[in-house]
């Protein structure tokens, strides 16, 4: 135990003896659980580093480590930026989670930020997105827009943070369309682009016309491409390339504001653990251009439900609302508490099929 | 003209400086691949071979290499016996995978109940786990003469699933909001396979990586069961008449290299990864087919080449991070310096001849 | 559960595209291990292929020139396995598995830049009157090219090694090298160019994901089909048709389990998943029974000693 302590101290000590160095700089790693050039959730995450060193310049100096595996190889790349006089350190896949509890408390005065986790310490924030906001604006759109009556959604693993954008979806879509249906698909993958480009295939097939997903890569908008009449949203970038095509809008989790103000904390000296789960208000959701396949009408409702959510006039969980079972989960006018949303385990009354476990 | 002639023995000298050359040979060409991305090539080089080792923070490094180096080694020292018999196990990945859940899932069971023989029946869980699993191919082999190249490489995609099923399900933690992925057996003392000596990366995966080498070594020089493993890989006719019975190596070769590999993915799961989740394995039992092959199969060879193969990954992380190398040039680079050992090998075994041109 | 939203005939069609990746692969690889070699890297040559095809379909706007050369990348990537395993007579198991560290790192080198653009469409086959032809027309006569250029080559394979006297040396080449050398044959130069078939073949597996089955460029885009093609291979004991029998075995799965899932039958995915594993596993024990073996040579270093 004594020389864990030692340790920890000659590491601190180097730590501070290198931050000392280069305090005129202050030094922001980040740590990608893919590749930067994934086009998705790693490419955002990278574009909001890009723009701390527009916002900051010759402030800051920027260091990442891209495809780095959750567990020990993590812990380790966290260490060594730490080591190497990193004074903030953003850590963005959930399974970072233990990985930067563990680091943080070996260097209290590095300041770290993790993303989509729950567990916080005097040094370490988390922070993550209200994706279900910009669900919401395209079940709007989708139940608006489906001629088939058929909606197919790609997910990618059975967990909360998914369960809840399906659900936002299919509120939002039957609130317009009382006959919509959704079909669900499970990719078990969060980045596979031959499967995610099958599975849009087998929904289209199977008679869907509008594809949501929540995968992170262009595959499904490629293949809804090929098919041709068919439309899709943007995931998690703008993937506006598919604009002239499939793409009629997007959910952007846009993190450089989130990433700016974090980074001048530091330097201000007024950082302190916090628990961040911002939406489209803030600005952490943005929701990409809405093209003119959209009449014109439903642009306006869209947007409308867009200012609403980001003034917090509206919340998309708001009752009257069943389980898919049918039992009471939220009374007429009960807006769902966050810790039911962080959880959430359960189809909305409406879904068919069972999710998987 | 030049001509390649086997050497009646492989060449002491080369056996030492070919593992030199090509680690130069890589540095040259790694060089001019950095320096063709824009990077200073003698910075990106010392960073990833030098750094590691006798930086100011070599202090953290070097038990890292230990961390990261055991696993492989484990594993390819598991593997190295079968590869020298000429059976094939390629699915260590499944092995590993399946010991790391049958052994968490022992520690799991005992939650939140303290007790020092918790740890020592989740080893024989990860033990007897990645030996079941090799003994499907093991058994099919021998029964049916199934080929186990292929039956241990599908093995590993049905592991993925299965760790993926229960990340998802059975081991998911009832205290973790409903996301995937285990309880933390870091959390848990009675489970957790914690540094021996703090800050020197000395866990019990390495410490079974040592007795590994050693073991493997004895075995393989002193025993008989290491005769006929080396008997069967190089004449396995003369093999058969010395009273080797090949089907009782296939299970013992496979049963060594699965027990060793669900060690390793216990260990590891216990360790230094803590918790049980979808992404848990990282391909060290895909690395550890490079390692063994390295090694030249032989023990002492293998822990030097998992050794080598845990500073590349160590020195292209730190790499990544100061330089801003792409994590890909990292992997090109380890690529030409597989390449460049294998090439290089040649000369251990052959050598290079001038001849006059035969007459057909 | 509603079982009639499957439409077989689509389901059919879109099996054939799911397979043609793998069948390509695997046939390649199939020419490689029937001359004694075995060469781990598929999943290398298939990404290096895939690259190299989108960009260059990319930058001349012909994705026929693309598929050129994603066979020439392949091809080149396994000339590098071809150099260290044939000429400085290296480990075939771990230099495969180098070729593929290799070829996922310099693929995503290349394709650093392309990002984000959409490779030009590819052509699909129209006869006039079969193409229109219900249920047949869009099971057998709508694909785009490439899943016609694969059957042929199956065919190819498959003729050459039967009825062949290229085939028959290949063959000697493969179950017994010293024989074959004996005979004049010159062991390395016939492995060097079934490698490098292998090689085209893979590649152009991969840029049929990168250029047609997706089509985008992705860092890692295959995600493991390189595997899977190897596994193919013996699965099929080294015979041509039982190699598309099981690219469509190995393909159709996914479809169909997503096909299922998308039908709203409860099914656990991850067991549906292993499924196609499991199978082959049966197969293969099944077809253990067979006497048909590996190649008796494979995997094994040839040199001529005089």
């Amino acid at each position: 135990m004594k020389l864990t302590q030692l340790l920890t101290t000659a590491a601190l000590a180097l730590g501070l003896a290198t931050g000392a160095m280069a305090q005129d700089k202050l030094k922001v790693g980040f740590v990608y659980v893919g590749p930067v050039g994934d086009g998705g959730w790693t490419y955002e995450h990278d574009k909001g580093r890009q723009a701390i060193e527009a916002e900051f310049g010759d402030k800051v100096e920027t260091v990442f480590v891209e495809s780095v595996p959750e567990g020990p190889d993590a812990e380790r790349v966290m260490t060594q930026m730490a080591l190497d006089g990193a004074g903030l350190i953003f850590t963005t896949s959930f399974g970072y989670m233990d990985p930067t509890i563990n680091v943080a408390a070996k260097f209290p005065d590095v300041k770290f930020e993790h993303a989509t986790g729950y567990k916080r310490a005097d040094n370490v924030s988390t922070y993550s997105a209200r994706f279900y906001e910009g669900r919401a604006i395209q079940g709007h759109i989708a139940g608006n827009m489906t001629e088939s009556n058929i909606v197919g959604y790609i997910g990618s693993y059975p967990i909360p943070e998914v369960i809840r954008g399906i659900n936002s979806a299919f509120i939002h879509a039957r609130k317009v369309n009382p006959d919509v249906e959704f079909k669900i698909v499970w990719a078990y993958t969060w980045f596979d682009p031959a499967k995610e480009a099958d599975a849009a295939k087998v929904l289209i097939e199977q008679g869907a016309d509008v594809i949501l997903q929540h995968t992170d890569s262009t595959a499904p908008l490629a293949a809804a491409a090929e098919a041709g009449n068919i439309i899709g949203f943007g995931q998690a970038s703008d993937m506006s390339e598919y604009a002239d095509g499939p793409r009629v809008s997007s959910i952007i989790d846009d993190w450089a504001p989130y990433y700016i103000a974090r980074t001048r904390a530091v330097m201000d000296g007024t950082w302190t653990s916090t628990d961040t789960w911002d939406g489209i208000g803030p600005g952490m959701v943005g929701i990409g251009e809405i093209t003119d396949k959209v009449p014109a009408e439903v642009k306006a409702e869209a947007l409308a439900m867009k200012d609403a959510i980001a003034a917090g006039e509206y919340h998309p969980f708001t009752g009257p609302l069943n389980k898919q079972d049918g039992s009471v989960w939220l009374a007429e006018g009960e807006v769902a508490d966050d810790g039911t949303l962080l959880g959430m385990d359960f189809y909305v009354e409406g879904i068919e099929g069972t999710i998987p476990n | 003209m030049l001509k390649l002639e086997k050497r009646p023995q492989p060449s002491q000298t080369w056996i030492y400086l070919a593992p030199v050359v090509a680690v130069i040979a890589t540095m040259i060409a790694g060089g001019a691949l950095f320096a063709a991305l824009g990077k200073d090539p003698l910075v990106a080089i010392r960073t990833i071979f030098w750094d590691p080792l006798f930086s100011e923070f070599a202090f953290f490094y070097r038990p890292q290499l230990l961390v990261k180096g055991a696993p492989l080694v484990l594993i390819a020292i598991g593997l190295s016996l079968g590869f020298r018999a000429g059976i094939w196990n390629i699915g260590a990945e499944g092995q590993y995978i399946v010991g790391a859940l049958t052994g968490a899932g022992v520690g799991l069971a005992f939650y939140p109940l303290e007790g020092w023989f918790i740890f020592p029946l989740m080893v024989l869980g990860g033990a007897l786990g990645g030996w079941a699993w090799a003994m499907i191919p093991a058994v099919l082999r021998v029964k049916f003469g199934t080929n186990e190249i292929l039956v241990s490489l599908m093995l590993v995609y049905v592991a993925e699933q299965l760790l993926a099923s229960m990340s998802l399900g059975l081991m998911k933690n009832p205290q973790g909001f409903g996301f995937p992925g285990s309880r933390n057996l870091q959390q848990y003392p009675s489970a957790h396979n914690a540094e021996l000596i703090a800050g020197s990366g000395m866990h019990w995966g390495v410490v079974a990586a040592l007795i590994a080498v050693v073991f493997a070594y004895v075995l393989l020089t002193r025993h008989i069961l290491g005769f006929h493993i080396r008997l069967t890989g190089e004449a396995p006719r003369a093999a058969r008449f010395a009273g080797v019975n090949p089907g009782r190596l296939v299970l013992i070769c496979l049963g060594l290299a699965g027990a060793m590999a669900g060690l390793a993915g216990l260990f590891e799961v216990s360790g230094p990864a803590g918790r049980v989740s979808i992404d848990f394995n990282v391909g060290y039992g895909f690395t550890a087919i490079i390692v063994a092959f390295l090694g030249r199969l032989h023990p002492l060879g293998i822990a030097l080449a998992g050794l080598l193969m845990a500073l590349t990954y160590i020195g292209g992380e730190i790499a990544q991070s100061r330089l801003g190398l792409p994590a890909a040039a990292i992997q090109m680079f380890q690529g030409m310096l597989l390449f460049f050992l294998l090439a290089v090998d040649l000369m251990t075994n052959y050598r290079l001849r001038l001849t006059k041109r035969e007459v057909a | 559960m509603d079982l009639s939203s499957i439409n077989p005939v689509l389901l059919l069609a879109s099996l054939m595209v799911a397979a043609t990746p793998l069948l390509l692969a695997a046939v390649g690889e199939l020419v490689v291990e029937k001359a004694g070699v075995l060469n781990l890297g598929v999943e290398g040559m298939m990404i290096t292929g895939a690259i190299c095809g989108f960009a260059i379909a990319v930058n001349t706007g012909d994705p026929l020139l693309g598929v050129l050369a994603a066979a020439g990348g392949g091809a080149v990537l396994a000339l590098l396995f071809a150099l260290l395993t044939q000429l400085a007579l290296a480990n075939q198991v771990a230099s495969g598995l180098g070729l593929t560290l290799f070829g996922l790192g310099l693929s995503a080198l290349i394709g650093q830049g392309y990002q984000g653009v959409r490779p030009p469409s590819f052509p699909r086959l129209n006869i006039p009157g079969l193409s229109d032809m219900p249920v047949l027309g869009r099971i057998l006569f709508s694909h785009d090219l490439m899943v016609y250029l694969g059957l042929l080559i199956v065919t190819a394979v498959w003729f050459m090694l039967k009825y062949t006297r290229a085939g028959l040396i290949l063959r000697a080449v493969g179950e017994n090298h010293e024989a074959a050398h004996a005979l004049g044959y010159k062991v390395k130069r016939i492995r060097i160019m079934a490698i490098l078939f292998g090689g085209a073949c893979a590649g152009m597996g991969g840029a049929y994901i990168s250029l047609i089955r997706v089509p985008q460029w992705t860092e890692g885009m295959t995600a493991g089909i390189g595997w899977i093609a190897l596994a193919l291979v013996v699965f099929a004991s080294w015979k041509p048709w039982r190699v598309l029998l099981g690219a469509y075995l190995f393909g159709g799965v996914t479809v169909i389990q997503l096909n299922l899932q998308a039908a709203g039958v409860a099914i656990p995915v991850e067991y549906l998943a292993m499924s196609p594993y499991l199978i082959t596993i049966l197969v293969l024990v099944i077809m253990s029974a067979d006497k048909s073996r590996a190649p008796a040579s494979l995997g094994r270093v040839f040199h001529a000693s005089r």
